[in-house]
């Protein structure tokens, strides 16, 4: 095969790879393709409050179940001299804090993050107990409220088709307080709830049953207390109901806090115990998001990549990401353009000190330094010193000078030329030498084109890595440095004209 | 194709480059530097100390090595060398672009003149060395080896064409067959130097009779020195058929197909190798006016047979074959 072949082949499976992988990142694990892409993140705090009876205390407090729609990204314990710890207990988690003593107000906390997704809120089936638990409807309940309750039940069966249509129509029923049945019911059951009565009406229509326990996520919600929905099996699946207004499904924006099951907290050694919620919402950057899901799952992608590298360490790479940028910068300025440099990836370089210092404070920098350099290089050169203890010398005074810089500038009130420590000082020193010598050789002109093609280079290369987008792309998607890469490599294949030369060779066309 | 209007004149449109046969640099690199000049004979071009040997081996001659100094030499070494020398040229072994060659072409007492007529003293000589040795002048800033020549005694005949500085002989030897030739004038633009971008003059030199053809000075066709005034319609470089024999047969000492070769004229010994180069320049074709391209791809199209001929008969063949046009 020709190696033009090959660099063919090599760069389209290079740029497959890199695209394929970038693709799977954005449409699997979410990461955002375009920068700004905020997601709404809920923090959803529980506070369990109890009057402690200054013995040993212990309390329970049931925690959320997985919902498919609602990723937890985190959550966090406050347990202030609390023994704490988390156990399982008939397929459900319980948080449970414990102390030897306490006396008055106690207060812990449990908060989580969860971030929407679409989807359905539950998977079925659910393995809960279909069996149903007759109320027991007789001696103690009176006649007419039996009555009540029978022909509520009845009216609603007759004007439904099966279970579903049937638990609506009961449901509706329950909430319209013209109905006298209805009314009847309620007024017997004072202290209890809509949902504790409905369920018991739904247990004497044999059907089974039982409440689930969430939160409604509304921005800035506090003190809130958990909202029930109910749940009922219609022979072959289980169905969720709002119970005021009898429609079916899992509102939107429901938080599943509890699905069936006992109580919702437990407290020992304790009175006045109960749980207020409070709900905030934050909108947060897309990435950190899909950052935070897939931590969790340990997804090998990102597990393995730079993102599981301290910060420090990441930031230092978000730069160095932007080098291959930087450098196919470079080779399209000089295999299309033919620009001429000193050194020929130096413009990466100082592209990466401008970033740091930004543009023009960089560039006055840049070109004080050299000029100050080259004074003192010309200086240098007549006092016959070997080469390498020349340049030593020279990179000593660009530090000195760096120095200088920072404090004559700070002392001025110009903070951003602190920045100027970002300057590579080696590459310095040699981009000084190497001038001095074309300056000997060659004369000032061709220094200030080798100077200027260079300082054009590496504005374009910092205007190329200072753009949201770019610096978005390589620091969440490093696998489209393959893509670069194979670019790269078909660049590399280009035996066209440079623009340079259109203008060189055009005495050759008469 | 047709360029927009305000870029006419200042640029061509790169098709009419391809018609006419011109090589640009991406084409020179990936065609031909990369195709026919295999990496490791790169070190006998890039290193004139094993030029000036291979070229012993072959029975080419190269102006006279006097010294070599392979370690950083202490200044009592160097002037030992040089003292008793009138006449000399300091180079480095791996400079590349003619960079940090040093010609001294007397004495003024303790003092060293240069063709410029500047004097420099024994220290800055001594400095000089102490440079290239650390590696200033040479690719990648490598620690270098030192090498002192004797200074060619010119042929006087191009003295008139040159201003202050040396003149020399460019030909492109592809795949045996020289292919294409210019000579080099210094003008006083060019502070002495012969380097083409720094506005010395390119003249063509027709292949079959050594006559010039064509000159160039910064991309301009001009018909004479412009300091000496001499015409070049009058240039005739002597010992021609030697010369390109010369440039054809460096082919055979160093291996590389693309290869640009230096010539100097010699007063007494005639043509005479001063250094071969593995990545030779694209501005012959504006000192010619005429694009490489289309002489590269007529020898590519050869058959093996054509290919394997001594370098009489190459040599015959491109005097013949790539003799200049008579001009209209």
């Amino acid at each position: 095969m020709s190696p033009r072949a090959q660099v063919y082949i090599l760069a389209a499976l290079l740029t497959l790879m890199g695209a394929g992988l970038t693709i799977y990142k954005n449409v699997e694990l979410g990461f955002p393709l375009l920068p700004g892409e905020y997601r709404t993140v809920w923090t959803i705090e529980a506070k369990v409050r109890f009057t402690a009876d200054g013995g040993p205390a212990k309390a329970a407090l049931t925690l959320p179940r997985e919902q498919r729609n609602m990723e937890v990204l985190g959550e966090t314990f406050s347990s202030s001299g609390y023994g704490f710890n988390i156990i399982s207990e008939d397929d459900e988690y319980r948080a449970v804090w414990a102390k030897r003593q306490a006396s008055g107000l106690q207060s812990l906390f449990y908060q989580l993050d969860v971030h929407q997704t679409p989807g359905a809120a539950l998977e079925q089936p659910l393995d809960l107990s279909t069996e149903v638990v007759k109320p027991m409807l007789g001696a103690r309940e009176q006649e007419a409220v039996r009555q009540a309750i029978y022909s509520l039940v009845e009216t609603a069966r007759e004007r439904s088709s099966d279970t579903r249509t049937f638990t609506s129509e009961l449901l509706t029923a329950l909430a319209d307080n013209r109905n006298q049945d209805r009314n009847l019911i309620f007024g017997y059951y004072k202290g209890r709830s809509f949902v504790d009565t409905a369920l018991l009406v739904l247990a004497a229509a044999d059907i089974p049953a039982h409440r689930i326990r969430g939160l409604y996520l509304e921005d800035d919600r506090r003190r809130l207390d958990p909202e029930d929905l109910l749940e009922i099996y219609d022979g072959k699946r289980w169905v969720v109901f709002e119970p005021l207004s009898g429609s079916p499904g899992v509102p939107k924006n429901f938080f599943i806090w509890q699905r069936g099951g006992k109580s919702l907290l437990d407290v020992e050694g304790g009175r006045n115990s109960g749980v207020t919620f409070s709900v905030i919402s934050n909108d947060v950057p897309a990435r950190d998001v899909a950052m935070l899901s897939t931590s969790q799952e340990k997804e090998a992608l990102v597990d393995f990549s730079i993102y599981s590298l301290p910060i420090e360490q990441q930031s230092i790479f978000k730069l160095i990401l932007l080098v291959p940028v930087g450098a196919l910068v470079v080779v399209l300025l000089r295999v299309f353009v033919g620009l001429r440099t000193s050194g020929t990836f130096m413009p990466v370089l100082l592209a990466i000190a401008f970033i740091e210092t930004q543009l023009f404070t960089g560039l006055a920098i840049f070109v004080l330094i050299l000029i100050l350099g080259l004074w003192i290089r010309f200086y240098l050169s007549r006092l016959n010193l070997l080469l390498v203890a020349r340049i030593a010398a020279v990179v000593v005074t660009v530090v000195i000078l760096m120095g200088a810089i920072s404090v004559v500038s700070y002392k001025l009130g110009i903070e951003q030329a602190l920045t100027v420590t970002f300057f590579p000082m080696i590459i310095l020193a040699w981009t000084i030498e190497r001038m001095s010598i074309v300056w000997e050789e060659d004369g000032p002109y061709e220094v200030v084109v080798q100077a200027g093609g260079s300082l054009l280079v590496a504005v374009i290369a910092w205007w190329v890595m200072t753009n949201r987008y770019i610096e978005h792309w390589t620091f969440n998607f490093p696998e489209l440095l393959l893509v670069l890469l194979g670019f790269i490599m078909i660049v590399g294949n280009y035996t066209g004209f440079r623009l340079g030369e259109l203008s060189r060779f055009r005495q050759l066309v008469r | 194709m047709q360029l927009p209007s305000f870029l006419r004149g200042s640029l061509v449109s790169p098709f009419t480059l391809r018609k006419l046969g011109v090589l640009g640099m991406n084409a020179r690199n990936v065609h031909y530097i990369a195709r026919y000049n295999d990496r490791d004979k790169y070190p006998i071009v890039d290193d004139k100390l094993n030029t000036k040997r291979q070229a012993k081996r072959y029975r080419i001659p190269v102006p006279e090595l006097i010294a070599a100094f392979e370690t950083q030499p202490s200044r009592k070494r160097v002037m030992e060398v040089i003292e008793p020398l009138e006449k000399f040229v300091i180079k480095p072994a791996r400079g590349s672009g003619g960079k940090g060659i040093l010609v001294i072409v007397g004495r003024d007492g303790d003092e060293y003149v240069k063709p410029s007529g500047n004097k420099v003293t024994a220290l800055d000589i001594q400095r000089h060395v102490s440079n290239i040795h650390s590696g200033l002048y040479s690719l990648g800033g490598k620690p270098d080896r030192v090498m002192i020549e004797a200074l060619v005694d010119f042929d006087p005949v191009f003295d008139k064409y040159s201003f202050e500085g040396v003149p020399d002989i460019r030909v492109i030897v592809f795949r045996g067959f020289p292919v294409m030739a210019m000579l080099r004038c210094s003008t006083h633009d060019s502070d002495g130097k012969a380097n083409l971008h720094q506005g010395a003059v390119g003249v063509g030199v027709d292949l079959a009779t050594g006559k010039s053809c064509h000159a160039v000075q910064r991309g301009i066709r001009i018909e004479k020195h412009p300091d000496t005034e001499m015409p070049f319609a009058d240039l005739l470089v002597p010992d021609w058929g030697d010369l390109v024999r010369l440039a054809a047969s460096c082919y055979e000492m160093t291996g590389l197909g693309y290869l640009g070769c230096d010539i100097v004229l010699d007063r007494k010994r005639g043509p005479l190798l001063l250094e071969a180069n593995a990545r030779p320049g694209l501005a012959i074709q504006i000192a010619n006016g005429v694009g490489l391209r289309t002489r590269l791809e007529h020898i590519e199209e050869m058959d093996l047979e054509q290919l394997e001929k001594n370098v009489d008969e190459r040599v015959a063949y491109s005097m013949d074959y790539f003799a200049a046009k008579p001009l209209a």
